[in-house]
């Protein structure tokens, strides 16, 4: 029995060196594990923003006083807006619908008379609520120069204005409330799956196709044998799209990395089998190239892109929809990675997710397993 | 040359849909996904864990309190005590927002003067963050106005009136279904365009073809249309779910709707077309599939606005069709544009479809090894 | 002393294609002895590479048991395929490797110690001649040379027993017969027992023991001379006039079992021995020599017999191209080379084909065969020179101009999943055959190719036979008068090689040119004139028979096209070695 394990080694190790043999020649999977994180990262890094900047405006002011002035002044004075004038509402409304503008900031004739009685005066605001995510943000950053507003007019005034309740908010783990350092994790995330999963979306389904696979089946090489050749190699390879992917994130798009880039490695490594289990069962299940690859379209990108909290916060979505994403292998690297580049080692974020990714890497390369039994059938 | 195009049409519909595993990737995955998505995809918030520490015992934090408890999208997850119990919460991620109340909040606010009201948010997901800070100041400004009604303090000089157009409870639900139907879309023509001719180059077939009297410019059509005719039925599908089942308006104009999908159509299958002759292998052909559908989907302005990139990437989006037809489909859907609107959009698909055809053809005769 | 190393008994496999059992094979016992070569012949489907499979441990049987080297082939599956080697039909290179890297990739498979490596590579390459090769990529070797490989990486380890499923399909005469004579070395010195797959007779003649399949059941076993001893005087030398004609009038007579071109004299065998010959037809002023029977013969007595089918007469073609034969050129290439980066696949060719004419191509694996018929299909554009097909270059004539050519490519390339009937439409509409005519030509496909009972199922699970036949009706449904046909019956048994010739003859008759390459030198003689290609060149074009002559010499008085083959690459490698 001790010489059948020797030769199990050297029949993994010869394995192992013809798949990065094929990998050197092909140069189609090194396109995927180098070129596809580097164009990827590199166009949305800079690209992918939720920070609304430069929001055109569009202003009127029916009557302009002093008053009015003012107060868009005080717009024209954020960085937020881009803010255009227009003499009349229809005309502001026209480019609202043409999408010239998101949002239309509306004084009345008699906005300077009514700032001074008891009442007040209205500032209408209207958004394009199409993006409400845009929409809203507008709202709020109209509401911030509103408020800046008040009180510098009190000031002026020699009065202090009053507000109750003062929010004093702190954001935590990302203090500038950057967008891009919670995408780029998460795009990291999302681009490792699309790399592990094809990588070996197509390697078993191509031995099955090319006749490869019946020619090492009658040597003593078991299927297991065959499948470690293949998680060995790839999962290398996939390790340098993972390294070149966190360094993108941290040396080019300054995300700090807060946690240990130790264990990083060690939760890229366990999402990385997972994403390498499911483009085997993908390739094994199909067993014909272009119905994997079919799958692999369908199956991964916009999964893993809507389903893994990426951006769309998973608590916000029904019961049912949150059970589907504990299917995403995403899911689990994306809770991880965000929780190590902005809030650091927080065993109890990155635990569960990493028992979750054990499970689910068990599970891929089990059902490979049984499915590429040593049989023709 | 009819009867050859319809021959080389039925032959292509007959093996994508013959095999029962090819058969079910296409069919099942977009209705599945148009109704998973349409529920995951969305930027508000339904469900916001938060803790709660209040150190003032007054009626005003009491009113403040059950403001936020009367709620619906807000749930207090944990009633702390002290201080040091809030970060391990937020670590946790067991809650994504704490609300501090300082032990002066009530005398504060009863002597008349101004309080802070801490709030302390998980910026993980920095926008997630921003929604809930934007919720909570809602929630803030209405005790606000409150507050200074019930106990007489001198009311602001001018109040915001706000409206949404289009969308008037800012429900992004609305935004985000239109998407998903391009982006399903998008995802259909790859699955059926991106591999045929690299799965017929590895079968030898394409040479058979190649003798055939077919001209290279009819197969590349008899290859094209299957994908434009399966984009369409999937896209009429799925639009029938989101306006039957999610209920999204549709308040433009269907003739508009249909124009630019099947543009958006034809500058899909186009691209499609353009990778598949560009393969050699079905590998290759699935790497240019990822390489054009990633880029696609994500520079389209989907999840985030094409205002918010920099120029330069700004100019790349201008080569992506899907970014011209979501425009088409939230305007139609939300904004009741018709035409006059969308001229603007139809004609880059227009030219971005017609480019990518004619090179596929040239690149079918010219592409040989 | 023989002993037996492979015992199939009362051994089942069925297969289940689309809701169709399909019994591959049927309660098929016997037992191979060891130390020498068996060979496994029968037809297309009759359970070959099943069985080999089974042997392999890579399908487990219905029924029965087989054994192999004393072990269950099924239970013991792992350790049966430690100690046997088996080279399947189409023997998995991976041609992204190198020659090296396939063999280092087989020894660390098989547990191969590392000391015993260099000594075994040497011998296995001197035996392959690969040496030279070794850097190569396995993909950029030709046919024959991925075939030694092959061979190679499943001897690297000295099996006990050795399964060659089809060893020499689409392999030239040349390589064939090196590969022979490693496996009778390999018998010979290292005392292994083989059992090899073949679909050609003359090469289950040399085997020393064959067994012979037929739909799963097991027809006949025993020496090749057990077949063809009893057509002792059944078998004859048919000279004189017309031999294409005279065999189509024998070929379908009563009483005639096969009729055969063969160089200068139609070679017919007869149901019974003795008969009185002149009363066959056509024979009126032959010259009729009695001659040896062969092993083919007893094998096309006992598959005819047993399938109650004779040797039909070539049916109605129907086939309206109505010019008789003349001496008009149809094909024209003057000329023509191409390259793929610095090398030239096809180096300066020259030749014209008549109409009406069978012209054959031959050469070894990578001479040049397949480029020129891709470059005259217009499939790849030439890098100079002129080629004409009809008067016109159909890389850039009018689309329907490639209404007039028929193409058969090697590969028999048809959608593997559409059906028979969904293939023969698609090509018959994509050929633009208005209806009625697509309705008579579907009718005749079905029916001349007998492919009626197969007609709904998926062509990628035919067996091959069935196969060629599809792609030859598909290429045809148009009724072109030039037909391209790329090696169209690598693999193909006997007997279907037989009606598909008899097809290709019935074109000819009836006016089509017919282009064809093959590695089957027999069938080189049924052509009109043949060039033989090497390394891109022409090295000589005639008449068959004209270019046996050549060969000629005091020890070989009688060459066969394959000893003139032979001769002339040989020689021609002489030359460009010493070059």
């Amino acid at each position: 029995m001790g010489e059948f394990r020797g030769g199990s080694m050297m029949r993994l190790k010869g394995l192992v060196k013809k798949e990065f043999l094929q990998i050197a020649r092909d140069p189609s999977s090194i396109a995927i594990a180098f070129l596809m994180p580097l164009f990827l990262l590199v166009l949305f890094g800079f690209g992918v923003s939720l920070d609304a900047d430069h929001l055109p405006v569009a202003l009127v002011a029916e009557q302009p006083t002093a008053d009015s002035d003012d107060f868009l002044a005080s717009i024209e004075g954020s960085h937020y807006f881009v803010p255009q004038h227009f003499l009349t509402m229809a005309a502001a409304e026209e480019a609202m619908r043409e999408g010239r503008v998101n949002a239309i900031v509306h004084l009345r004739a008699n906005f300077a008379k009514r700032l001074y009685r008891p009442d007040g005066a209205a500032i209408q605001i209207i958004v394009n609520g199409v993006d409400a995510n845009t929409a809203r943000l507008t709202q709020g950053y109209l509401q911030g120069v509103w408020v800046n507003w008040l009180e510098r007019r009190a000031k002026s005034a020699g009065r202090e204005m009053v507000t109750p309740v003062q929010l004093e908010q702190r954001v935590w783990y990302n203090g500038d409330v950057k967008s891009r350092n919670f995408l780029v994790p998460g795009l990291v995330a999302i681009i490792m799956t699309l790399i592990g999963t094809l990588l070996t979306a197509l390697v078993m389904a191509r031995e099955w196709e090319r006749g490869t696979l019946e020619a090492l089946l009658v040597t003593p090489v078991t299927m297991t044998e065959v499948l470690l050749g293949k998680i060995i190699a790839y999962f290398a390879l996939g390790t340098g799209g993972m390294l070149l992917s966190v360094g993108l994130a941290v040396w080019l798009f300054g995300v700090p990395l807060v946690g240990s880039f130790w264990l990083l490695w060690v939760c890229a490594s366990l999402f990385l089998l997972a994403a390498l289990g499911m483009g085997l069962a993908i390739s094994t299940l199909a067993r014909n190239q272009f119905v994997a690859g079919q799958i692999a379209i369908v199956g991964t990108f916009l999964p893993a892109f809507l389903l893994s909290g990426f951006i769309f916060d998973i608590d916000s979505m029904p019961s049912v929809v949150q059970f589907i994403t504990h299917l995403i292998v995403a899911r689990y690297f994306v809770s991880i990675v965000q929780t190590l580049f902005m809030a650091g080692n927080v065993w109890s974020v990155v635990l569960p997710n990493v028992f979750a990714l054990i499970v689910m890497a068990i599970f891929f390369m089990g059902i490979t397993w049984r499915k590429s039994r040593k049989r023709l059938e | 040359m009819i009867t050859r195009m319809i021959a080389l049409i039925y032959k292509e519909f007959l093996a994508l849909f013959k095999d029962p595993k090819s058969r079910l990737v296409l069919i099942a995955p977009p209705m599945i996904q148009l109704l998973v998505f349409g529920y995951a995809a969305t930027f508000d918030l339904r469900h916001v864990q938060y803790a709660l520490y209040n150190e003032d015992k007054g009626i005003a934090s009491r009113e403040l309190v059950a403001a936020f408890d009367g709620a619906p999208a807000f749930h207090r997850m944990a009633t702390l005590q002290s201080e040091e119990q809030i970060a391990p919460l937020v670590d946790r991620r067991d809650v994504l927002m704490v609300i501090h109340i300082g032990p002066r909040f009530s005398a504060d606010l009863l002597a008349g003067k101004s309080t802070p009201l801490q709030i302390i948010v998980d910026g993980r997901n920095s926008n997630t963050a921003m929604i809930v800070l934007n919720y909570v100041s809602t929630i803030v400004e209405q005790f606000n106005m409150q507050w200074i009604a019930d106990h007489g303090l001198e009311a602001a000089p001018a109040k915001l009136e706000t409206r949404a157009w289009f969308n008037p409870n800012l429900e992004s639900r609305w935004f985000f279904i239109p998407g998903i139907i391009g982006m399903l879309t998008l995802v259909t023509t790859m699955l059926v365009t991106a591999l045929t001719v690299a799965r017929e180059r590895e079968q030898g077939t394409f040479d058979q073809l190649l003798v055939t009297p077919l001209r290279p410019g009819e197969i590349l059509l008899g290859k094209a249309l299957p994908g434009f005719i399966i984009g369409m039925v999937q896209a009429s599908v799925i639009l029938l779910i989101a306006t039957k089942w999610f209920d999204v308006p549709l308040l433009g104009s269907l003739p508009a709707l249909y124009s630019g999908l099947s543009l958006f159509l034809v500058s899909g299958v186009g691209a499609g077309m353009l990778i598949s002759s560009l393969a050699v292998t079905q590998q290759q052909g699935l790497l240019g599939a990822f390489l054009f559908m990633v880029p696609a989907v994500i520079l389209s302005g989907f999840a985030t606005p094409i205002a918010n990139m920099p120029p330069t990437v700004q100019i790349v989006t201008l080569i992506d069709p899907l970014r011209y037809f979501l425009v088409v489909l939230r305007k139609v859907f939300l904004e009741g544009a018709g035409f006059d609107v969308l001229m603007g959009q139809l004609w880059p698909m227009a030219l971005i479809g017609a480019a990518t055809l004619t090179l596929a053809s040239w690149l079918f005769r010219h592409r040989m090894y | 002393m023989s002993v037996d190393i492979l015992v199939a008994d009362n051994l089942s496999k069925r297969f289940v294609v689309e809701g169709r059992r399909i019994q591959a094979l049927d309660a098929v016992s016997f037992s191979i002895r060891q130390g020498m070569v068996t060979g496994l012949i029968g037809p297309d489907g009759a359970g070959k590479t099943t069985l080999m499979r089974l042997a392999a441990g890579l399908l487990e049987p219905d029924g029965g048991t087989l054994r192999a080297l004393g072990m269950d082939a099924t239970r013991d599956a792992l350790k049966v395929q430690a100690a046997l080697g088996y080279m399947p039909q189409r023997f998995g290179l991976y041609e992204d490797l190198t020659v090296q890297e396939n063999l280092d990739l087989y020894a660390d498979l098989q547990g191969v110690p590392k000391d015993q490596r260099m000594a075994r590579y040497r011998e296995l390459m001197r035996m392959t001649a690969l040496s030279e090769f070794t850097d190569r990529l396995a993909g950029r070797l030709s046919g024959g040379m991925k075939q030694k490989l092959g061979l190679a990486c499943t001897l690297v380890r000295a099996p006990s027993l050795l399964l060659l499923d089809e060893p020499t399909v689409g392999v030239d005469p040349v390589s064939r017969r090196e590969l022979w004579a490693i496996i009778e070395r390999l018998v010979k010195e290292e005392g292994m027992s083989v059992l090899l797959s073949t679909a050609y007779l003359d090469e289950a003649e040399r085997c020393e023991d064959v067994v012979l399949l037929h739909e799963g059941k097991v027809l006949m076993h025993g020496r090749p001379a057990d077949l063809s001893a009893p057509m002792t005087g059944r078998t004859w030398a048919v000279k004189g006039g017309k031999l294409r004609d005279m065999q189509a009038t024998l070929a379908g007579q009563p009483g005639v079992v096969d009729a055969q071109v063969q160089g200068d004299h139609v070679r017919l065998v007869t149901k019974m021995a003795d008969v009185e010959l002149i009363h066959l037809a056509g024979l009126a002023d032959a010259r009729i020599e009695a001659v040896k029977p062969r092993f083919e013969d007893g094998y096309v007595d006992l598959l005819r017999a047993r399938s109650q089918s004779t040797s039909h007469e070539s049916m109605a073609f129907n086939h309206p191209v109505t010019e008789a034969k003349g001496s008009e050129p149809v094909i024209h290439v003057e000329n023509l080379r191409r390259s793929f980066g610095d090398f030239w696949a096809v180096d300066g060719i020259s030749f014209e084909v008549n109409r009406g004419e069978i012209f054959g191509l031959l050469g070894a694996n990578g001479a040049g065969k397949s480029t020129t018929f891709r470059m005259l299909c217009g499939l790849l554009p030439a890098s100079s020179g002129s080629l004409t097909v009809a008067g016109l270059d159909l890389r850039h004539a009018a689309s329907t101009a490639r209404a007039r050519i028929g193409y058969m490519s090697q590969k028999f390339s048809l959608y593997g999943n559409l059906s028979v009937m969904q293939n023969l439409v698609f090509f018959a509409s994509a050929y633009g055959l208005p209806g009625k005519l697509r309705g008579e030509r579907l009718k005749w496909a079905l029916l001349e190719f007998e492919l009626e009972k197969f007609a709904d199922q998926l062509s990628a699970s035919l067996p091959l036979g069935y196969k060629q036949r599809l792609a030859m009706a598909c290429s045809l449904m148009h009724q072109p008068d030039i037909l391209f046909l790329d090696e169209p019956t690598s693999g193909v048994d006997p007997l279907a090689r037989r009606e598909f010739w008899q097809r290709i003859n019935a074109l000819a008759r009836s006016g089509v040119t017919v282009l064809i390459t093959t590695h089957f030198m027999e069938e080189a003689e049924y052509c009109d004139r043949i060039a033989i290609m090497s390394s891109g060149r022409i090295l000589t074009l005639d008449e068959p028979a004209v270019i046996k002559s050549h060969a000629r010499t005091a020890g070989n008085p009688e060459p066969s096209m394959e000893d003139a083959f032979i001769h002339l690459v040989e020689d021609a490698e002489k030359v460009r070695e010493a070059a």
